[in-house]
């Protein structure tokens, strides 16, 4: 009886493992297909880049060069542009690199440790020595090529953005309320404690980003302990749990409790930010120059001519200047090693030649490389900007530039507490201290 | 069918292709997760063997208590309410609304079919206190009190959660548990009447004991569901503020995916498979006995 049977089974057999083996050669044939556009191993087949979804800044521009100055390179070497949220870009890169399958440039992460981190492996390229070696290292501006060192060790990322940080506040505001542009932290807090009384929100910040608050706390602590406040806390030589540190978070968390970031801080988004200081409901908002492209837009309310720059105030007493503009390259783009090939090089010594003037002249926005152009008109506001930044004499970092991930998150999702005094100004620098581990 | 079981070959043609792709597909992922707790690194740096010093972290480290804490809570508090409530409904359909319980039924059974992302996201703009007050706070302001900013601290932020994850989640709970009432026979409820049970004697009695099987399923679904929260949670309120509402599954995602330590990662996910299992023996277990019979 089990003879017939098996028989029978092992005519059915035969065709299920041909089946098995033929599927098993599809799947194969997929996955050796399925390596992309960096398969070959003589560099990228296509200008990938890997955006940020809420930086179309970098995007827009590289797709004007690719119809404009960079044609000749992007018929070579086709532009393809992919976006991922800045949430998860990070685990995306991440996973990318892990699979050797790094788009030709990308943003370089959300916290400059990952950037070291694909460094150290020797997946990216030397921005440095490919330029010498293009012939376009001048195109770099060197104040932004000294800041992207003091991030990652060396040039390994182009400066698509140069930003610096202050305090933009309303003129017309400040006027009515006989506040003069404040440059030490008493005049800010006593402007502050004017526009509060006068029926005023002194500042706009978003606690559901968290950044625009520790960014005070990071600036407090370069105007009161020095240039060198967070390299010694990364370094080991001084934690955030020492007095003169948590003085910084108590002088930010002041602000909060009395009630001068308005309602429900932790609640307002980057975008609402930006809203309520441009619609003219807040008369300080300390922000990045980045947000020039939305001051010079037509969407600002209160007009660009009506927005003004002052650096984070100097502290009585403290170590550092206000001289000492808080800068950064954004998130800048990095270049995949294995990618890179002639038409890669090409691409980016167009790039290093026409960016400057493109950024300039599309967006208003400042970049790490020189301007090439003398015909970009530049806005009033911007170059406002411009002459502050050629009349300072240093630049410092912020907060959380030297954490790692874990840090930078715990940092950033506590700031809210901080100023809404659901935490003391202990408590969160004893958080984010325990994160840092050192 | 013994014959069929009693030759090798067959069993092997039967279950061979399902048990490899059970293996290749979950199998060795869990395996491999589970070797990773043994490891410190990650993709791009690179795993180096570290022995048991991410279950020693683990004991040590003061945000997986936190989380743990905040897991076990949650899951205790939406269990008992989602439960509760759906059995409250229930009876409703059951003993009020009878036949005509077909339309409330789907109105109150919709919310399970809208994306969780969708319901946060209308849960925040009811709550919502700036750049404008949500209907929540407005209705506060009606009565004279001051707005609230729910999600500013770690209670009213839980409480919303608790709140919306009931109200998205009950109208499943009612319809499990209506199918388990309508199972009662009408004869046994009958003979109870006329032995002059009505009202609360009636459920305390009859109805609840008789439905406990089904009540029992109920309970093991919810907690299981709700010690493994993640996504309504990750949208409402990300794990904040600060990180008083991060349930262990966040905090598992975002060591391994944002931070890039799989090891310690990996270990968090172990300690909550190993909480899912013991709860879920746990309730078996007691469950044993037919508790129709008291």
């Amino acid at each position: 009886m089990t003879t017939a049977r098996t028989a029978r089974l092992r005519r059915s057999l035969v065709p299920m493992v041909a089946l098995a083996g033929a599927g098993a050669l599809v799947l194969t044939g997929c996955s050796a297909g399925g390596g992309g556009s960096e398969g070959s191993g003589d560099g990228a087949s296509e200008f990938t880049y890997l955006s940020l979804t809420e930086n179309t800044a970098v995007a827009d521009i590289l797709t004007s060069l690719s119809t404009g100055a960079c044609k000749a390179e992007n018929d070579a070497l086709p532009l393809k542009i992919t976006n991922q949220p800045q949430a998860s870009f990070d685990q995306q890169l991440q996973l990318l690199a892990g699979q050797d399958a790094l788009p030709t440039i990308f943003a370089a992460g959300n916290t400059p440790q990952l950037a070291k981190d694909l460094n150290d492996n020797g997946q990216l390229l030397d921005i440095q020595s490919t330029f010498d070696d293009l012939g376009v290292s001048d195109d770099l501006l060197p104040a932004a090529t000294s800041t992207i060192e003091s991030l990652y060790g060396s040039v390994i990322a182009l400066p698509t953005e140069f930003n610096v940080e202050g305090l933009w506040y309303n003129k017309q505001i400040l006027e009515q309320n006989g506040i003069t542009p404040p440059t030490t932290w008493d005049e800010l807090t006593d402007a502050a404690a004017t526009l509060k009384s006068a029926g005023v929100q002194p500042f706009s910040a978003s606690g559901e980003q968290g950044w625009p608050l520790t960014r005070l706390v990071g600036n407090y602590l370069f105007r009161t302990i020095g240039p060198d406040a967070l390299q010694k806390v990364a370094d080991g030589d001084a934690k955030l749990t020492d007095p003169e540190y948590v003085e910084a978070a108590a002088a930010v968390a002041e602000l909060g409790s009395e009630g001068y970031f308005g309602e429900g801080v932790g609640s307002i988004d980057y975008d609402t930010s930006l809203n309520t200081f441009t619609t003219g409901k807040a008369a300080f908002l300390y922000m990045g120059s980045w947000a020039l492209s939305a001051f010079n837009a037509d969407t600002n309310e209160i007009g660009a001519e009506n927005i003004g720059f002052v650096a984070f105030p100097d502290v009585a007493g403290g170590e550092g200047s206000n001289a000492q503009l808080a800068a950064n390259v954004g998130v800048p783009i990095a270049v995949s090693k294995k990618a890179y090939n002639d038409k890669v090089g090409a691409w980016l010594s167009c790039i290093a030649d026409n960016y400057g003037a493109a950024s300039l002249g599309d967006q208003g926005v400042l970049s790490g490389f020189t301007v090439n152009d003398d015909a970009v008109e530049v806005p009033p506001l911007t170059a406002e900007l411009q002459t502050t930044i050629d009349q300072s004499s240093d630049s410092v970092l912020w907060f959380e530039a030297l954490f790692d991930a874990q840090a930078t998150t715990t940092s950033q999702t506590n700031a809210a507490q901080l100023v809404t005094g659901a935490i003391t100004p202990e408590q969160f620098m004893e958080l984010v201290q325990a994160d840092l581990g050192n | 069918m013994n014959n069929v079981f009693g030759n090798k070959r067959a069993v092997l043609v039967f279950v061979g292709p399902a048990l490899l792709i059970y293996t290749v597909i979950m199998l060795v992922p869990v395996l491999w997760s589970l070797g990773y707790t043994l490891f410190t690194g990650s993709v791009i740096t690179g795993f180096e063997f570290s022995g048991f010093d991410n279950f020693a972290k683990l004991f040590s480290d003061p945000k997986v208590g936190e989380a743990l804490l905040f897991t076990l809570k949650y899951a205790v508090i939406l269990t008992v309410g989602q439960v509760l409530v759906g059995y409250a409904l229930s009876l409703l359909y059951v003993f009020w609304l009878r036949k005509a319980s077909s339309l409330v039924r789907t109105l109150v059974f919709f919310p399970i079919v809208l994306p969780t992302v969708a319901v946060s996201l209308l849960f925040q703009k009811m709550f919502e206190v700036a750049p404008q007050n949500g209907i929540v706070n407005e209705f506060i302001n009606f009565f004279g009190l001051p707005s609230v900013d729910w999600f500013g601290s770690p209670d009213t932020a839980f409480l919303v959660l608790v709140i919306m994850d009931i109200w998205r989640s009950m109208g499943f709970y009612a319809v499990l548990l209506y199918a388990g009432l309508l199972d009662i026979p009408e004869e046994v409820m009958e003979s109870a009447r006329l032995d002059g049970a009505g009202g609360w004697t009636l459920i305390r009695r009859i109805v609840i004991p008789m439905s406990l099987p089904v009540l029992l399923s109920s309970i093991i679904f919810s907690i299981n569901g709700t010690l493994k929260v993640f996504d309504s949670v990750l949208a409402l309120t990300n794990g904040g503020p600060g990180s008083s509402t991060t349930p262990l599954t966040l905090l598992m995602f975002r060591t391994a995916f944002s931070y890039g330590d799989y090891g310690y990662g990996s270990t968090i996910a172990l300690l909550l498979t190993v909480i899912c299992l013991l709860v879920t023996v746990f309730i078996f277990r007691s469950s044993r006995r037919d508790l129709t019979k008291g």
